[in-house]
């Protein structure tokens, strides 16, 4: 077990948005967070990293009680890519060199240009090294973000969306990335998703999200019909496609009528 | 996760390379120029007396006595009053940028330019520290330095206290902090222009006349004042770099990195607003150096704050200096104030760069 949540609350102005949170991870586990828009999918995230600070609740990571750690020495077990990632005038290999950020003293040294170097290698990308990231596509600058949050060095990956701006070669090949350094390393990856058939071939377990409370968590059999329907409010049909599970909404003009 | 199999990349180490380049460049262009600015005026002094002057070499006869009057009493403090107050005020609004997340954050932005105005208006009118001398070269004087340095000094600390109250209040969000300063920039602009619709001719000569920035008015103690405090900022700043450069990849990165967004934000607030507030209390107002410099520094070297935070500070300070001798040469014997020139200079040449778009 690398992460541990327990009983996590988190309050805005009072109000609260998630309670009675709690799961754990394995190492080499891709995660899903499911769940409809609104729901505190990206707020659950945050709070595991303490970028957001939850009202109650505890995450272990490794033994560690996070909550009891410095956000430097967070930074340096869990990485995050966030929904938007901002550009400038920097060339990739700087921007992903500043994910050693956790690490650095005072300068960078030439262990970090090492780590970042290999990191390129990682993901194929030596050829993007000196691009400006402000000339960038979409697949691209998620590439750069997704590197540099692992020149953290994490044992954990936080990944908001990572495929929701990017066309089906993109979003496949991001998520066989995450899924191939999740399990070469030892890591574990949570990621929040919309895209269902995607987190159904890319990810090992998924917790579904419902006011603010997790209503279903496990493996890909807890992906059933009736779960889909009582989480997104929309009846499906879970079909096999060449030996893959499929999600579709059922005739959706009938049943968003039937509905309102 | 441990990655270990990677080489330190040549054709990156050669890219950084590049940018060490230019900032070498720029420390030898400010040197020359500084040579430069103290051999021309309205005597000439030949480039190797100023070399030798500034090298500590005793006058041997009349004239290499004047010149060494000259050169130390006039001449070097106002050049280094232009390099320091350059470099300070183009270090204060790169990092205004960075940490305000805004392209057009710059002391001037956050009104602390017209709150030190508007507190030399107070000193001057309803403190009664101008008059209005009869000579053209040097029309009006302040007959109380102190006091309105003093005034200057408080309204600025006074406008950057508001701003970190408010910040306080509402939390550091750079939207907060931008429209707060706009507001009292405002605020001060109309309070100065309240102050100089009652008062006299005189005063309302000499609110003018402070208000043009300019390098000219400082002494050795003011000068050793302002650079202590400048240079203490830019270490500050440099010690920061990588915290910038990860706000500016995203509040979000940047915490995900591990880095406290709020209390940088605030903390490079006060030291960028301080610098700031020294300077135009000193000089008075003098704009568009700390907006633009950094700006044409990130179209030659890019955005990355390790280097862009050097090469603003060196930028600003040729910059300043540069607009400076000019000012002294355009209408020589007369002498115009740096202010002027700094945005008759800068203009056009950041116009270009805009047109020409980044440096590949």
């Amino acid at each position: 077990m690398i992460l541990a949540v327990e009983e996590l609350e988190f309050l805005y102005r009072n109000r609260k948005i998630l309670h009675e949170i709690a799961f754990s991870i394995e190492e080499g586990e891709v995660v899903a967070i499911l769940g409809p828009n609104g729901v505190g999918k990206t707020t659950l995230l945050k709070c595991l990293n303490r970028i957001l600070h939850p009202k109650g609740g505890a995450v272990h990571l490794d033994g560690n009680n996070l909550f009891d750690l410095g956000t430097m020495e967070i930074a340096r077990l869990i990485g995050y890519v966030p929904q938007r990632v901002e550009t400038g005038r920097l060339t990739a290999f700087d921007a992903v060199l500043l994910g050693r950020r956790p690490h650095i003293k005072w300068d960078i040294t030439e262990k970090d240009l090492r780590i970042v170097d290999s990191v390129f290698r990682l993901l194929s990308m030596e050829k993007l090294r000196l691009s400006y990231i402000d000339e960038m596509s979409g697949g691209e600058l998620q590439k750069v973000a997704i590197a540099r949050s692992l020149v953290q060095e994490p044992k954990v990956l936080l990944l908001d969306e990572p495929t929701s701006s990017l066309d089906l070669r993109n979003q496949v090949e991001i998520l066989a990335i995450i899924r191939q350094i999740v399990l070469e390393h030892g890591i574990a990856a949570v990621m929040t998703m919309h895209d269902l058939n995607q987190a159904l071939r890319y990810a090992d377990r998924f917790i579904l999200l419902k006011g603010g409370k997790v209503h279903a968590h496990g493996g890909a059999e807890v992906i059933t019909p009736q779960v889909i329907e009582e989480v997104y409010g929309l009846p499906v049909v879970i079909g096999e496609i060449a030996g893959m599970r499929c999600v579709v909404p059922e005739s959706p003009e009938v049943a968003l009528v039937n509905n309102l | 996760m441990h990655f270990a199999s990677g080489a330190v990349p040549e054709d990156y180490l050669l890219y950084v390379r590049r940018k060490y380049f230019w900032i070498m460049g720029g420390l030898l262009l400010l040197f020359f120029m500084l040579v430069y600015s103290i051999s021309v005026g309205a005597v000439e002094i030949p480039l190797y007396k100023v070399i030798q002057t500034l090298l500590g070499q005793e006058p041997m006869t009349r004239s290499d006595e004047n010149i060494w009057r000259i050169v130390w009493n006039i001449r070097l403090p106002q050049a280094l009053a232009a390099i320091v107050a350059g470099a300070g005020l183009s270090v204060a609004g790169v990092v205004m940028q960075s940490i305000l997340r805004n392209p057009i954050a710059s002391p001037f932005t956050l009104g602390i330019s017209n709150a030190g105005a508007f507190g030399a208006a107070v000193s001057v009118v309803v403190l009664g520290t101008g008059k209005v001398q009869s000579t053209v070269a040097d029309a009006v004087i302040i007959n109380n330095p102190y006091l309105t340095t003093m005034a200057s000094f408080l309204f600025c600390l006074l406008a950057t206290g508001v701003i970190l109250l408010i910040s306080k209040i509402r939390g550091a969000s750079p939207e907060v902090m931008v429209l707060a300063g706009v507001a009292l920039s405002s605020l001060f602009t109309a309070g100065t222009m309240f102050l100089q619709y009652f008062a006299d001719d005189t005063q309302l000569a000499a609110v003018v006349f402070w208000t043009f920035g300019d390098v000219g008015r400082i002494n050795w103690l003011e000068l050793e004042i302002m650079t202590g405090v400048v240079l203490l900022a830019i270490l500050f700043f440099i010690a920061n770099c990588w915290n910038y450069n990860a706000i500016d990849a995203g509040d979000e990165t940047a915490k995900g990195l591990g880095v406290d967004v709020e209390k940088i934000r605030l903390i490079g607030m006060v030291v960028a607003a301080l610098v700031s507030a020294v300077i135009v209390a000193f000089l008075g107002v003098i704009g568009f150096v700390g907006l633009i410099c950094p700006h044409m520094v990130r179209r030659v070297i890019g955005d990355d704050q390790k280097y862009l935070i050097p090469g603003s500070t060196l930028l600003g300070g040729i910059l300043l200096l540069v607009s400076d001798t000019a000012a002294r040469l355009i209408i020589s014997p007369y002498v115009l104030p740096v202010s002027i020139l700094t945005a008759f200079m800068g203009a056009p040449a950041f116009i270009y760069l805009l047109l020409r778009g980044y440096k590949r």
